[in-house]
């Protein structure tokens, strides 16, 4: 059974962790999260659920309090935004490598500077190499369904790695859309009861949480963590089956949306992948074959499918919410034209920077990306690998 | 009406309650059957300043995530924002606005840029006043809105606001009837040049 309702983003998710009732929740505002904890603490106040809620001094507190929570033996989690992400930036290395299963509802804003509160991705990219999972979502439904997802997965044996639910910030977090919830029991039902297998707090069986490595067994646990990164995939999916044998919604690492027989395909991360799809129902039916590819989860990079999915296409456009000013692109288009690369896939792959800071990006914009790719496909055009899309100054391409 | 169903464009001033009427709104349509979108436009947020929030209200789902450039409506909480905004940027010419201001129809055209499409005007403080003691533009306006737009039927309109309300206000109940009186007296006051 579920039940139809309207909420934002931040909503969604403050509404999911209420139905988990985690733990331990050590959280410090920021915009455009702040929802989330003020609305767990609601609940918490009105006797709706009693996680543990610990109101701290900082994100760097928040992160600590979280991972030693998580350590001590509890589901644990906390909330972020942008800067509020980059001041954990220490403890989130400290999470994963802890194999703290500990989630993280980030709400994707811009990083500093020009100082800015919109969305964009930089601050989840930013942390792509801390050894979180991250899992990124279209809409408020989205966002609320992985996160009901998250401990499940991070919490699985196999995996054992803290998890980052991403939605962005502004665009899904604060706008009402139509959702359905699921019902209180089901979702205990489908996360369970947390079961450590080992915690600090289990007085028969004392371990060590944190120490110092030496250098002959240090290389050993960092590819330990790597593999529980690759393990995690088949738990996404596994996951994500049983989510939707329960509650009637699938997913997958990635949606293909009309890509079967498209020429060109645009390849997409959170909510302006809802934008792309309407162009791309506008264009079909001027008789384009176009589609769309939605990355989901972005760690771990599901390089081999994603290149397997690109493969009959003539060309792709990378869409990228973030900058990495390294001349050629952001770390989408650099990780899929690795994979096109490894396997053998010779299509064209042109990247896109749009959306930073709040930058609007509107059907419009998908239209003239895939003309320029059609463009870029049977007229040969020549432009540069890496441009940016709706710029107040003309771009020198 | 596109793919996109009902676009509708809000301006106002940080602290008028522009952002909330459109979630209002949003939420009164979805009650109806509707897929809603109600969201706002942040600057640096500050009372006083020029905001923007959008509706999107269709009977298909809603999958488009970006600002609103080609409204069927607009409606302006503010009038002095005629002054230094482009209100009716990019309004459909068989569209229309809505301007909360005492000045009649023909009083206010030439401020509109040449629009052509219908303009009505509506003297939100006024009703607020009478109806509520208090000036709170948004729930004269939120009537309006949905008075020129036709996204559901008046009677159908008043009884999931005095739901809402009822709800919304369980513990300062007497400030219920006269937000309803203020919804049913922007009614009356627009009936006759609907």
């Amino acid at each position: 059974m579920s039940k139809k309702d309207r909420m934002s983003g931040n909503e969604a998710v403050a509404y999911a962790i209420r139905q988990i009732n985690p733990d331990v929740m050590p959280a410090f505002p920021i915009t455009p999260s702040t929802e989330i904890p003020q609305l767990v603490s609601t609940y918490i106040a009105n006797g709706e659920m009693d996680t543990e809620f610990i109101p701290v001094e900082s994100e760097h507190s928040s992160m600590s309090a979280t991972v030693g929570a998580e350590a001590a033996g509890a589901r644990s989690l906390t909330a972020t935004s942008s800067c509020g992400l980059a001041l954990m930036w220490e403890e989130l290395l400290i999470a994963a490598s802890n194999r703290m299963p500990c989630a993280l509802a980030l709400v994707n804003r811009t990083l500093s500077g020009p100082i800015n509160i919109n969305c964009d991705h930089s601050d989840g990219m930013g942390a792509r190499d801390t050894g979180w999972i991250q899992i990124y979502a279209e809409t408020n439904q989205e966002a609320y369904d992985n996160f009901i997802q998250a401990y499940p997965i991070a919490e699985d044996k196999r995996v054992h790695l803290p998890i980052m639910i991403c939605q962005d910030g502004f665009i899904t977090s604060h706008a009402v859309q139509n959702i359905e919830l699921n019902e209180d029991q089901d979702v205990k039902d489908f996360v369970g009861e947390y079961n450590p297998e080992e915690y600090l707090l289990n007085t028969g069986n004392p371990i060590a949480i944190g120490p110092y490595s030496i250098s002959n067994y240090a290389m050993e646990a960092r590819k330990a963590q790597e593999m529980a990164m690759e393990n995690s995939k088949e738990v996404i999916i596994e996951v994500a089956k049983k989510y939707k044998e329960k509650f009637g919604r699938g997913f997958e690492l990635f949606e293909e949306y009309r890509t079967a027989d498209a020429d060109y395909i645009m390849l997409i991360m959170g909510s302006a992948a809802g934008t792309a799809k309407q162009a791309v129902d506008d264009l079909r039916e001027k008789g384009y074959k176009v589609g769309v590819l939605k990355l989901r989860v972005f760690r771990p990079f599901p390089a081999d499918e994603i290149a397997k999915a690109l493969s009959n296409c003539k060309a792709v456009a990378i869409m990228e919410r973030t900058e990495s000013y390294n001349g050629h692109g952001g770390p989408l288009a650099s990780e899929v034209r690795a994979g096109l690369f490894e396997n053998g896939i010779n299509i064209k792959a042109v990247c896109y920077t749009y959306g930073l800071a709040g930058r609007d990006f509107t059907v419009e914009h998908v239209y003239s990306i895939f003309d320029e790719l059609k463009d870029v496909d049977l007229n040969n055009k020549k432009v540069k690998q890496h441009r940016y899309i709706n710029l107040r100054t003309k771009e020198e391409n | 009406m596109n793919s996109h169903g009902i676009e509708i464009r809000w301006h106002g001033r940080g602290g008028q309650g522009a952002k909330t009427a459109a979630l209002l709104l949003a939420d009164v349509c979805f009650k109806t059957g509707a897929y809603v979108q109600g969201f706002p436009e942040y600057g640096p947020e500050r009372m006083g300043a020029p905001i923007t929030a959008f509706n999107r209200i269709s009977d298909k789902e809603i999958r488009v995530h970006s600002n609103i450039y080609t409204p069927d409506l607009v409606v302006v909480v503010d009038e002095t924002l005629l002054d230094s905004v482009d209100v009716t940027a990019g309004l459909k010419e068989d569209g229309a606005i809505i301007i909360n201001t005492p000045k009649s129809v023909e009083e206010i055209i030439p401020s509109l840029k040449g629009y052509k499409g219908k303009v009505f005007t509506i003297d939100a403080r006024k009703i607020s006043v009478e109806a509520l003691g208090k000036y709170f533009p948004n729930s004269p306006m939120l009537a309006a809105a949905v008075a020129v737009s036709k996204v559901m039927e008046e009677h159908e309109f008043i009884n999931e606001m005095k739901a809402s309300y009822e709800h919304k206000f369980a513990k300062k109940p007497e400030v219920i009837e006269g937000n309803m009186k203020a919804l049913t007296m922007t009614f009356d006051a627009l009936r006759d040049s609907l």
